[in-house]
């Protein structure tokens, strides 16, 4: 079925054929299970629309007949029909909005669920690290709901009423009904194209100059303290001014051209209007149309352009949509980084002793690699450190051992089976810890605790905070587990998340325990208290501590310092301090 | 009282009930990071001509006029046009040909190309004023931002390196922000303008023509914002009852997303699929529950204007018939009967997507009228000339700052000195206020109680407050613990702090500090453009230029604040090598996490002063 190839639920690559297909095209196929729901919306919004445009064709019908003075009898069905289009535009435009929305909340909930799935299933999670684009990647899900509302409904509505609107006329009066469309595909499709199209040039030039307008504003505000401290301020805002001067003076050159859209509607209205009244003025002089319909023609052509009236709005809106739904495929079009796992029952034994033999890992044929030929080894039940710069592949190794990505050469050896043999959960069974910058849910204490030990008993995550510490802080909270911790953890200070995220990874209880750069972004004496109660904490598991920080070592019983994905010296503080090399200049500077 | 769910997964979103979330244990203490906003889906209710709008911008106002004037020509045309044809109708229904209804004829093209001409002026008009408007708003927000004292008040040490507060929703607020104004502008103010007029002069020439169907649409038309207004406060309350179930279910989906490393190290990921579909019914039930009455007032609209509409028609048809109105007239009504409620279903329609726009405005006047926070005014004004008491003593006596709106002090109770020359290290616990007290001598923020006082060379003790901040300021080169590298060229990062130096004193600047081999190999050597935060640039380089900063500027008293935190070894070797030659003949205060090693960077030339924990006791008055 195509929908679910669209979006694979699963970790499966997605069809060449498929991906080519246009993201607005795979957007929709994503609410076809609702197609019964948006086919109502579609009827309803036609009948709504239509009714407008009927009311004023049968009044006109009903004026003119009423012109010639007939018997009263001949007006009775029309008056009962103009009460009844009268309510029934109101009745069935609410019913179309609650119809279609429901159906693209429906589509929506469902699309959310879809994106999750495939994310959980190919963990592309190297593109994860720029928060933004996380965010960003909810909002072209979301782009979603606004395909279905705003950009498919009213054009298929335009379709049917502009469709039968035509068709009538054209029964009455076939000029009448063949200018009505032209009239019509001019003002709902030409027009709105091209003044899409038109506004394309502007967008881009302004796009550009905005970009020089928020570089400024970002320098000003975030430099704002070198800026006063120099004495600088004045010449920045001054720097703001010019951007800013630059991109009205754009915008308003280029205001001539974006109103060219509104002056060509109006105009086809207008002149569409004319051209009835025209047609059918010297039709009924030359005796080839009856004036009742010329007043039918003329009126209901004067109404029918409400029917086009939302399509601008809609080809101005459709590019941003495509936009999101390109950013949305290409994430979701992203094989999985674990190729799937050639057996199952990992089971790692009495022993877990993680052994990595020349791992190497790079993020692209063609790029540097990440990590060239890496050795290291934490017999069970040891704390290992790898430390070094930034871009030294600590993370990378991390990321390897908790299965987020495959290796592109060597083992990796927990208990003498190889992990890459086996599905990323399973390893993880094993394998658990502290993530780079690891998330706090917005959510209770609880919560986020139970997460690594679902059904977990108080008493237990009482013990785990303990272990990182925390207890104390917690229980002297007013609702203590009950807390809410705010959206990402913001109610706690950078220390606790830590802590917290540290409890969660002990509740987890793996044999082999991963922290990666569990004090970034704390302060110096936060992160030597953070160390201290980790190293605590991790007595008992085989522990891998990844960081920059240089506290704490003389506590661990091995240190590995990589440099450019290599290993470069290895051993304890005491020996490494002795040796000449990188670890005793920096441990000295 | 945790709700449980399918799958046994943990429920987040469903661990409380709406409005049992406990109160946060510690006030946040790290920098909320930019979100999109996911409560969107019901804006909050808004003025529709905001008067603040109109006064701060003159732009508004030209544009008010011109949309008043276009709004006026475009009423007499839609009532010339109905007249015209109602006129041609019944002409040709009476047999009149082309040839005594050409003109009339004609005329309906005539107005149709007006028309036209008039909606073209009016939309690039109403962009022009937009972009005026925008600009003009934008340029007061830099400027009271700037002016304020508010963005750089944040709190040094307290998760200050990543940045003031909101200065990234700032930067969004004045540029996207903003933009959603045209929308406003070109759509919605014209439409609104209209709205007043049309339904007015259509009444006027409806009641002149025929008063029965004035009376049935004079009663009408003001029913419409009537049933608007009750109907929207009504949903009003609603929405706010649901607000907080709805923004929680929309965030949400962010949260899971966001957190999916963290749920795959726990084997929770796919789990947690479930609890999205069950969230997202909930969401969609409780958003529905909103729109079913956010729909009432469009709702409302509709029906009584085609309605009304219908019982015109019939109502003009029946009299017709009866022979008590003639053709034309009934068709003039016919035709105007709707133009009366169109404007006002158009306002309507485009009100939602306008009040973005509004929404931005209404975020810089809450800006704009945002106290000016900190320094008290009242220094002396600047005289451009370096203040010689930087190059003398200091002494701090009792001296506490506590940030508006803080319980405890970021700083009390200091007492300390520094002699001419002498270079004094700064230790002290996290949250002692020691990169506070070098913003107290940058002038960045004023002490709350106490005195820092200051002597020139040969002169006598006055107090830091009587000299301008700027003439002070000139004497000072600070080097922070993130030194902030602008998207200008390397050699107007460096001459920030003289930007008359010539090249030649950038590039000993920069030889001094050790930067510049790394500078010249840049593709354009000291022209090379930075990038966004310097972002082309490693930590060590950055921390080198804003070392070269200082010595450009050639102040006589240098603040660090750990330079050389978080460097590699060569980084860190090359950084001291500055740093030395920085000191050189200079007073300095540097601010240290630990002292030892902070001997071993600077020399052992150091005199040591601690600063203790603050305590609110600290402020209490001695």
């Amino acid at each position: 079925m195509s929908e679910r190839t669209t979006v694979p639920a699963d970790a499966g690559p997605v069809p060449e054929r498929e991906r080519r297909r246009d993201p607005l095209v795979r957007m929709t196929a994503l609410a076809r299970p609702r197609v019964g729901r948006f086919a109502l919306g579609v009827l309803l919004g036609s009948v709504a629309t239509g009714s407008g445009l009927a009311l004023l064709g049968l009044a006109a019908w009903m004026l003119a007949t009423a012109a010639d003075h007939p018997p009263i009898t001949a007006l009775g069905a029309a008056v009962v029909a103009t009460r009844a289009l009268g309510v029934g535009r109101g009745v069935s435009r609410y019913l179309e909005r609650l119809v279609t929305h429901d159906a693209a909340f429906r589509t929506l909930a469902e699309v959310r669920v879809r994106v999750y799935e495939r994310l959980a299933a190919t963990e592309p999670f190297g593109r994860f690290r720029s928060g933004d684009l996380v965010s960003r990647l909810v909002n072209d899900t979301e782009a979603t709901l606004d395909l279905l509302v705003r950009g498919l409904t009213p054009p298929l509505v335009s379709v049917v009423t502009g469709g039968t609107a035509v068709l009538v006329l054209a029964v009455v009066y076939l000029p009448g009904g063949l200018l009505l469309a032209g009239g019509l595909l001019l003002a709902g499709l030409a027009v709105p194209l091209a003044a899409a199209a038109l506004g394309r040039g502007p967008g881009r030039r302004q796009a550009r100059v905005r970009g020089e307008l928020s570089t400024a504003l970002v320098d000003t505000l975030h430099g704002a303290p070198d800026l006063v401290a120099y004495g600088a301020m004045e010449r920045q805002v001054e720097r703001v001014n010019a951007a800013d001067a630059e991109l009205t003076r754009v915008a308003r050159a280029d205001s001539a051209l974006l109103g060219l859209g509104a002056g060509a509607s109006a105009l086809v209205t207008g002149l569409t209007v004319w051209g009835a009244l025209f047609l059918g003025v010297v039709a009924v002089a030359g005796g080839s149309l009856d004036a009742v319909s010329l007043a039918v023609v003329v009126l209901t052509t004067l109404a029918a352009f409400e029917i086009v009236a939302p399509l601008p709005a809609v080809a101005a809106r459709l590019g941003a949509i495509r936009a999101s739904g390109a950013r949305l495929f290409g994430v979701l079009d992203t094989p999985a980084a674990v190729a799937p796992p050639t057996r199952t029952g990992l089971d790692a034994g009495e022993d877990a002793t993680v052994r990595i033999r020349g791992l190497r890992v790079r993020y692209g044929p063609g790029e540097p690699w990440a990590l060239d030929g890496v050795d290291l080894e934490i017999p069970a039940g040891w704390t290992v450190a790898v430390i070094g710069p930034s871009g030294a592949g600590k993370s990378t190794l991390a990321s390897v051992l908790l299965r987020f990505r495959d290796p592109d050469g060597g083992r990796v050896e927990v208990g003498g089976r190889d992990v890459t043999e086996y599905p990323p959960d399973e390893v993880r069974a094993v394998v658990s810890g502290v993530p780079q910058d690891p998330h706090v849910f917005a959510s209770t204490l609880r919560e986020n605790l139970r997460l690594a030990r679902p059904g977990a008993r108080d008493g237990e995550l009482w013990e785990a905070l303990r272990r990182a510490r925390l207890a104390d802080d917690v229980a002297a909270m007013p609702r203590g587990l009950d807390t809410q911790v705010g959206t990402h953890g913001l109610g706690l200070s950078g220390g606790m998340v830590q802590r917290l995220a540290l409890a969660r990874a002990v509740l987890a209880a793996p044999r082999v325990l991963v922290l990666d750069e569990p004090t970034a972004h704390l302060d110096p004496d936060t992160r030597d208290a953070v160390v201290a109660d980790l190293l605590a904490a991790a007595e008992g598991y085989s522990t891998l501590l990844v960081t920059h920080d240089l506290t704490g070592l003389d506590r661990v019983d091995r240190i590995y310092v990589m440099r450019e994905g290599r290993v470069l010296q290895q051993g304890t503080h005491e020996e490494l301090s002795r040796q000449e090399g990188w670890y005793r200049d920096v441990t000295r500077a | 009282m945790t709700a449980s769910v399918p799958g046994g997964a943990p429920a987040w979103i469903l661990g409380a009930p709406p409005g049992a979330a406990a109160p946060v244990h510690d006030p946040a203490r790290r920098v909320p990071p930019t979100r999109p906003d996911h409560t969107r889906e019901v804006p909050a209710p808004m003025k529709p001509l905001d008067p603040r709008l109109v006064r701060t911008a003159d732009a508004v106002r030209v544009h008010l006029a011109v949309s008043v004037a276009s709004g006026v020509l475009i009423t007499g045309l839609v009532l010339a046009q109905a007249w015209l044809l109602a006129r041609a109708i019944s002409g040709a229904w009476r047999g009149e040909g082309m040839d005594t209804l050409g003109w009339v004829v004609g005329a309906v093209a005539g107005i149709a190309v007006l028309r036209a001409l008039l909606s073209y002026l009016a939309e690039t008009s109403a962009l022009h004023s937009a972009a005026r408007t925008k600009s003009q708003l934008r340029r007061r927000l830099v400027a009271h931002v700037t002016g304020s004292g508010r963005v750089w008040t944040a709190e040094p040490g307290d998760g200050g390196e990543q940045g003031p507060p909101r200065a990234g929703e700032l930067v969004t607020l004045a540029t996207r922000g903003l933009d959603a104004l045209d929308d406003y502008f070109a759509r919605y103010l014209p439409q609104l303008v209209l709205a007043a007029i049309v339904p007015v002069a259509v009444l006027t020439v409806v009641f002149w023509a025929d008063w029965i169907s004035g009376v049935v649409i004079l009663v009408t038309v003001p029913l419409i914002p009537v049933f608007m207004a009750l109907i929207g406060m009504h949903t009003q309350q609603r929405t706010e009852r649901q607000w907080r179930l709805l923004s929680r279910l929309g965030g949400h989906f962010l949260d899971v997303v966001e957190g999916l490393p963290t749920l795959a190290v726990f084997r929770r990921a796919r789990a947690q699929a479930a609890l999205l579909r069950t969230v997202g019914d909930e969401h969609r039930r409780a958003t529905m529950g909103t729109l079913r009455v956010a729909f009432l007032s469009a709702f409302a609209l509709e029906l009584l204007s085609t309605l009304a509409v219908a019982l015109v028609a019939v109502e003009v048809g029946l009299r017709l018939l009866g022979g008590h109105m003639d053709y034309q007239t009934a068709l003039l009504v016919l035709i105007l009967a709707p133009e009366a409620y169109l404007p006002l279903r158009e306002v309507g329609a485009r009100f939602h997507a306008s009040m973005e726009g509004v929404a931005a405005a209404d975020q810089v006047f809450a800006e704009l009228e945002r106290v000016r926070a900190g320094s008290p005014g009242a220094a002396p004004p600047a005289t451009g000339r370096p203040s010689p008491a930087a190059g003398g003593d200091i002494r701090f006596e009792g001296v506490e700052l506590l940030y508006p709106g803080r319980d405890v002090p970021a700083l009390s109770g200091v007492d300390l000195s520094v002699a001419a020359g002498e270079h004094l290290l700064l230790t002290g616990p996290s949250g002692a206020g020691k990169s506070t007290l070098l913003s107290l001598l940058l002038r960045l923020n004023e002490p709350t109680r106490g005195r820092i006082s200051v002597r020139a060379p040969g002169g006598e003790w006055e107090p830091l407050e009587g000299i301008a901040a700027e003439d002070w300021r000139l004497g000072v080169a600070w080097v922070p613990q993130n030194p902030y590298l602008f998207d200008v060229s390397v050699a107007d990062n460096i001459r920030l702090g003289a930007p008359g130096a010539s090249l030649e004193r950038v590039r000993e600047a920069a030889r001094l500090a050790e930067a510049d081999a790394f500078v010249s190999a840049l593709p354009d050597g000291y022209g090379t453009r930075l990038g966004e935060r310097g972002a082309r640039l490693s930590a060590g380089q950055r921390q080198r230029i804003a070392l070269a900063r200082a010595m450009c500027r050639d102040a006589p008293l240098v603040l660090l604040d750990e330079p050389t935190a978080h460097l590699d070894p060569e980084n860190a070797a090359a950084v001291r090598t500055a740093v030395a030659r920085l000191l050189r003949g200079r007073t300095a205060v540097i601010v240290a996490h630990d002292a030892g090693w902070a001997r071993k960077t600077f020399g052992a030339d150091l005199r040591t002063a601690s600063l203790a924990l603050p305590t609110a006791e600290g402020s209490l008055p001695r």
